[in-house]
């Protein structure tokens, strides 16, 4: 995967988001998302617990933390699928706090899933109309009469074939979803979230499970919103791709956010290294997550190669 | 053994207005569970409520047959929203264990000896026929050929419950061809991701359970018409036997319900008058007559775990959908 960063030469990132210090909850140059008190406990646990949290418009922001660290809980919330216990949050200037799910996808704030959730015995083709929004025909008095909305469909059409071109989904569009392959989901889901036309695009996990071969297609998709004027903010777990991409980095644990900052500094960042490895992880060697211990030399190593390039 | 009246009871059964009944109940939970996912199992209680409304309409508030029709329908929606309104939200296996407890309950409401007056209770009603035979035009007299010999009434409810069947069927057909069937599609793949792009799932839901709600009231006026109204007729079998003809003709299907109905009541009566016959005649000599009454229905459990299991998509359902089921 690392060969990735090499071949294409480093994407151009987005600087000068954030006013002041980095640090957790840091005010934001033109921020899209501003939220406030968020908590969210079940039974005695708080999956979140974020004080104050702005997300840069037009940039790339990565959401990551171990395991655990309620960044999908937080996904979730800021998106409608889940209610917190107290918090109020706005999403391009007005509140949304409480809004249903739907109604906050409608003013274009658009998710995937960690588990991706396409439509399968839907056609791709039937995926990617469905994403279009206010379609005439969908209501269910105009249904019955193909004239209302026989044009507007053609349209929507058009417009979902160029998308599947441009995922190379387009050869598959008569197939039932159910057939493509993880990866290829992956593109639909995004590639059907786009049929919107969003201003704010949140994926969660991406990355998960798709094939080595796919990464960089998808990689370059989601460098493609932000060229295209959208907002992006996914959770990921493969620290290469959030630093390849990534603009801004959120970093939560145990439902805090504990840092912010450009990638690179971030991930030097003590209260990182703490949130992954445990704060004592100097002095006590019995139980190490061992992939986290991976993860960062992986990162110290790639940032020697570049000190090289 | 009379093979030739066997196979002509059966052959009426093809146009015969129950089989339209059964179709039109099919048809709407076809749009309930074949195409939005709605675990729907009371739609005996749907068509209960068409054939009562229609019934109290006609009888107890003595109204002319187009608001006593009104009646049935908006008993049903009214119904649909009782049930869905709490349900809908949830996951869809509450709404099959509050579907099937619904209907009890209604069937036990039309039961009970508190509303005889307005219900006629265990013995039901009958006698609200008038006004809709007035409406025949057909003239007096017998009409026909082969098995298919019936007077003027009969051919006019035959007429009206397959018009109905056909209405239905189209109207199906086109919201299911429309972006309105594609968002119940989708709904029932992942109503989430559907949620996620900005369409409100629980109005879809409340929409078809509606629709297919109205559509089983119409099936249970059907269902009256040649006979009288008895609560014991709106039993769970009768959901279960609609579920028999769904599954048969293809659950996400338009003409999968229709041509499942006929095919059940074709083979139905062929059995139980086979049955009937054999045992006459001594060819079942450990079997009494009254067995013979219930085989028919054992061997209806049997044909539905055979298509189950050998053609789970049943005469209509795609091949291909079934490649992929989870």
């Amino acid at each position: 995967m690392s060969s990735s960063d090499g071949a294409q030469g480093a994407p151009i990132k987005s600087t000068g988001l954030h006013i002041g210090e980095p640090a957790p909850g840091v005010k934001k140059a033109d921020p899209i998302i501003v939220a406030d008190g968020i908590t969210r406990t079940f039974g005695g646990l708080t999956a979140v617990d974020v004080d104050h949290l702005e997300i840069p418009r037009g940039a790339i922001t990565a959401l990551i933390g171990p395991n655990g660290a309620g960044k999908t809980t937080l996904f979730n919330l800021l998106t409608g699928f889940d209610k917190p216990d107290h918090g109020e949050w706005t999403f391009d200037g007005s509140s949304i706090s409480g809004i249903p799910a739907f109604k906050v996808a409608r003013r274009g704030q658009v998710r995937t899933f960690q588990l991706t959730k396409a439509l399968g015995l839907l056609t791709v083709l039937d995926n990617m109309k469905l994403g279009a929004k206010e379609q005439k025909g969908e209501s269910l008095t105009r249904a019955l009469f193909p004239w209302f909305w026989r044009k507007e469909e053609a349209a929507i059409e058009e417009r979902a074939i160029e998308l599947l071109t441009r995922f190379k989904l387009d050869a598959k569009k008569d197939d039932y979803a159910a057939s493509l392959s993880g990866g290829q989901r992956k593109l639909l889901e995004m590639a059907r979230a786009l049929m919107s036309e969003p201003t704010l695009v949140m994926l969660d996990e991406p990355m998960a499970g798709v094939n080595p071969a796919l990464t960089q297609s998808l990689l370059d998709h989601i460098l493609d919103l932000k060229t295209q004027g959208m907002t992006v903010l996914f959770v990921e777990h493969d620290m290469h791709m959030v630093r390849h991409i990534a603009d801004w980095v959120v970093v939560m644990a145990e439902g805090r956010v504990v840092a912010e900052g450009d990638p690179h500094e971030v991930m030097a960042n003590p209260a990182v290294i703490d949130a992954y490895l445990g704060s004592h992880h100097d002095a006590d060697l019995g139980d190490l997550d061992t992939g986290a211990i991976t993860a960062i030399k992986e990162l110290a190593d790639d940032d020697a190669d570049e000190v090289k390039h | 053994m009379d093979w030739l009246l066997l196979f002509s009871n059966a052959a009426q059964e093809i146009i015969s207005p129950t089989t339209a009944a059964y179709a039109l109940a099919a048809i709407g939970l076809a749009i309930h569970f074949g195409f939005t996912g709605l675990l729907n199992f009371g739609q005996a209680g749907f068509m209960m409520l068409g054939a009562y409304g229609f019934a109290i309409a006609t009888l107890t508030f003595e109204w002319p047959v187009w608001a006593a029709l009104l009646t049935g329908i908006v008993a049903s929606i009214v119904f649909a929203l009782i049930l869905g309104i709490p349900t809908l939200r949830l996951r869809a296996d509450y709404l099959a264990i509050v579907t099937i407890a619904a209907a009890e309950i209604v069937r036990l409401l039309f039961t009970t000896n508190t509303f005889e007056p307005v219900t006629g209770s265990a013995n039901g009603l009958q006698g609200y026929k008038g006004d809709f035979a007035a409406l025949n035009p057909i003239p007096e007299g017998t009409y026909g050929f082969g098995p298919w010999v019936y007077n003027e009434y009969d051919w006019w409810v035959r007429i009206v419950g397959w018009s109905l069947v056909a209405l239905a069927g189209f109207v199906t057909w086109r919201l299911f061809k429309s972006p309105w069937g594609r968002v119940i599609k989708g709904i029932r793949e992942d109503e989430d991701a559907v949620r996620a792009l900005g369409k409100n799932v629980y109005f879809y839901k409340m929409q078809s359970l509606v629709i297919g709600g109205v559509f089983g009231a119409l099936g249970g006026m059907i269902f009256i018409l040649p006979r009288a109204v008895v609560p014991s007729n709106y039993q769970t079998s009768l959901t279960f036997f609609i579920y028999a003809i769904l599954l048969l003709g293809g659950a996400a299907t338009v003409l999968g319900p229709i041509v499942g109905s006929v095919i059940f009541w074709v083979l139905l009566s062929f059995f139980s008058g086979f049955v009937a016959r054999a045992v006459e005649i001594g060819w079942l000599p450990f079997m009494s007559n009254v067995q013979a009454g219930q085989l028919r229905f054992i061997l209806v459990g049997l044909a539905i775990m055979l298509i189950v299991i050998y053609r789970p998509q049943g005469i209509f359902g795609n091949k291909k959908e079934l490649a992929f089921v989870k």
